[in-house]
């Protein structure tokens, strides 16, 4: 009993340790969990999964690798436009008109395309259709496909109640109008704003979701990924900025009721509310990026202690190590799935609320 | 730090998605469903507000038809009371007529009888005249049938007859 406790722990600890790329095993289990991360590594496969690629990797067939080749578009500033399919690298291994995938345990261009010049690895800009890029567009197509059928069953029985996907939809949608638009930027200017929230509602809920699905489409990283939660967070900054009217920018340079030695001679809150424009859309493409993220390695881990179990202590271990680790990603996937909810609900709210207070009139 | 630092492509494809999606969105879905789902809720306003009023418009047609119920029972009562006024007038009215036409006729009567009784008494009258006649006429004939009795009784009344 006591011995099952103590593999647990080392189980757990060694787990935290690969996330954090640190080493504080057990000095009693040390060799066997390095043999086996010999073997399987479950940091290495977290990074994967959750990263992006220049395919789509199905899954692997002994020593077979199914995968999607995806498009490689390239311009370097050296030799100019360069596009080709991703399987023209055979998995990473080869280089191709004198581009490769980036190697090396500690470089920071780590499976990223670089060209060689000189003998120096240079990022080119890299316009490729990466499975990040895929996802966006196969959920851009479900998310415009799903609408527009939504508006034409609107359209085609006006005054009725909502049927099919059309009944799905509508209580977000009137949820997102009443709850969020209306209640945060105010009755009068709210349907100014309100297809923007609608979309990027829609956007990372399903996103979101289709993150949670393991197997193509799904199992994209996308509103995980910085540079999706950047763009929309960017999206909403430029939106409150421009709709900033006097009295948000006189509250930001000149706060009213605050006291005049926190404005003069060292303007401190002036600064505080200036920096704090930038801080909301940051502050928003953190959480969401990191929420989504995080449940994402959560879920891998879990996974990763069956193989984890396997390789150390054989494959009965592994398959009893698997009822546990199933049960607790049965009940993470429920949990991201409210998450995915809530962040996508989150967003939506804030945004509308920096909207709200862009265009906050007297009171 | 590869997780932290956002890919130029990504940035890239995923602004024009975002743009494409948010103006497709915003023109051929967001617009119509919007306007639907206001039209809808405008219209169930409406429907709600004329059944308010067709309730409304119930109690009134109900409370007037109680008042039109109630003016009619009166209606009825009242013409009742009066029927039975009516009846008791005329029933009195008759009773005094009757009345006075039995009175009346009864009053003709006696007068027919008074006047028949007269008739009557008078003809009896002359009946005894005739007979006193007719009786004195034959004694006067037995007892002047001879020149004595004449005499005597002629006699007699010229002693009846005072010379004064």
């Amino acid at each position: 009993m006591f011995h099952n406790f103590k593999t647990a722990a080392v189980i757990f600890l060694s787990f935290i340790s690969i996330l954090y790329s640190q080493t504080v095993y057990s000095q009693h289990e040390e060799n066997k969990v390095e043999e086996a991360e010999e073997k399987f590594n479950p940091g290495e496969m977290i990074m994967e999964h959750v990263g992006d690629a220049y395919s789509w990797h199905i899954m692997t067939i002994g020593e077979h690798h199914v995968e999607i080749p995806l498009p490689v578009i390239l311009y370097s500033k050296k030799s100019g436009f360069h596009v080709f399919m991703s399987s023209e690298f055979h998995h990473g291994h080869d280089s191709y008109e004198g581009f490769k995938i980036a190697e090396g345990k500690n470089n920071p261009l780590k499976g990223k395309i670089v060209e060689i010049i000189d003998g120096k690895e240079v990022r080119p800009f890299d316009f490729s259709i990466t499975k990040n890029t895929l996802s966006l567009f196969i959920s851009s197509a479900i998310l415009i496909w799903l609408f527009i059928s939504v508006a034409g069953a609107y359209k085609k029985q006006p005054n009725k109640a909502p049927k099919g996907i059309q009944s799905a939809m509508e209580p977000l949608i009137v949820f997102i109008r009443d709850d969020v638009a209306k209640a945060s930027i105010g009755e009068k200017k709210y349907m100014k704003y309100l297809p923007y929230l609608l979309t990027v509602f829609f956007f990372i809920f399903l996103n979101n979701l289709m993150g949670l699905v393991p197997i193509f489409p799904g199992g994209a990283n996308l509103t995980g990924n910085i540079a999706v939660t950047m763009v929309l967070a960017l999206f909403t900054f430029v939106i409150t900025t421009f709709s900033g009217n006097k009295e948000y920018w006189v509250h930001i340079f000149n706060t009213p009721g605050v006291p005049w030695w926190l404005k003069i001679p060292v303007p401190l809150m002036p600064l505080v509310e200036f920096s704090g424009i930038f801080i909301k859309p940051f502050v928003l493409m953190v959480r969401l990026f990191a929420n989504i993220l995080a449940g994402h390695i959560v879920a891998l881990g879990f996974f990763s202690l069956i193989f984890i179990f396997g390789a150390a202590y054989g494959v009965a271990a592994g398959y009893g190590g698997a009822v546990f680790s199933v049960a607790f990603t049965v009940f993470l996937g429920l949990l991201e799935l409210l998450v995915a909810f809530i962040q996508a609900y989150v967003f939506t709210l804030l945004s509308a609320l920096y909207f709200g207070m862009a265009t906050e009139e007297h009171h | 730090m590869g997780l932290v630092t956002p890919d130029f492509g990504l940035v890239f494809w995923m602004t024009v998605s975002f743009l494409i999606i948010l103006f497709i969105l915003k023109k051929y879905a967001w617009k119509p469903i919007l306007n639907a789902l206001k039209q809808r809720e405008d219209s169930i306003e409406e429907a709600l507000k004329s059944a308010e009023r067709a309730k409304d418009e119930m109690a009134r047609l109900k409370s007037d038809n109680e008042k039109i119920m109630r003016e009619a029972r009166e209606e009825r009562e009242k013409l009742l009371r009066d029927a039975r006024e009516v009846k008791e007038k005329i029933l009195a009215d008759a009773k005094k007529e009757a009345k006075a036409e039995a009175e009346k006729l009864i009053s003709s009567a006696k007068a027919q009888i008074e006047s028949e009784k007269l008739s009557a008494l008078t003809e009896i009258k002359e009946q005894v005249v005739s007979l006193s006649i007719e009786i004195a006429e034959k004694i006067i004939k037995d007892s002047l049938d001879s020149d004595k009795k004449q005499k005597e009784y002629a006699e007699k009344l010229l002693k009846d007859v005072d010379l004064n």
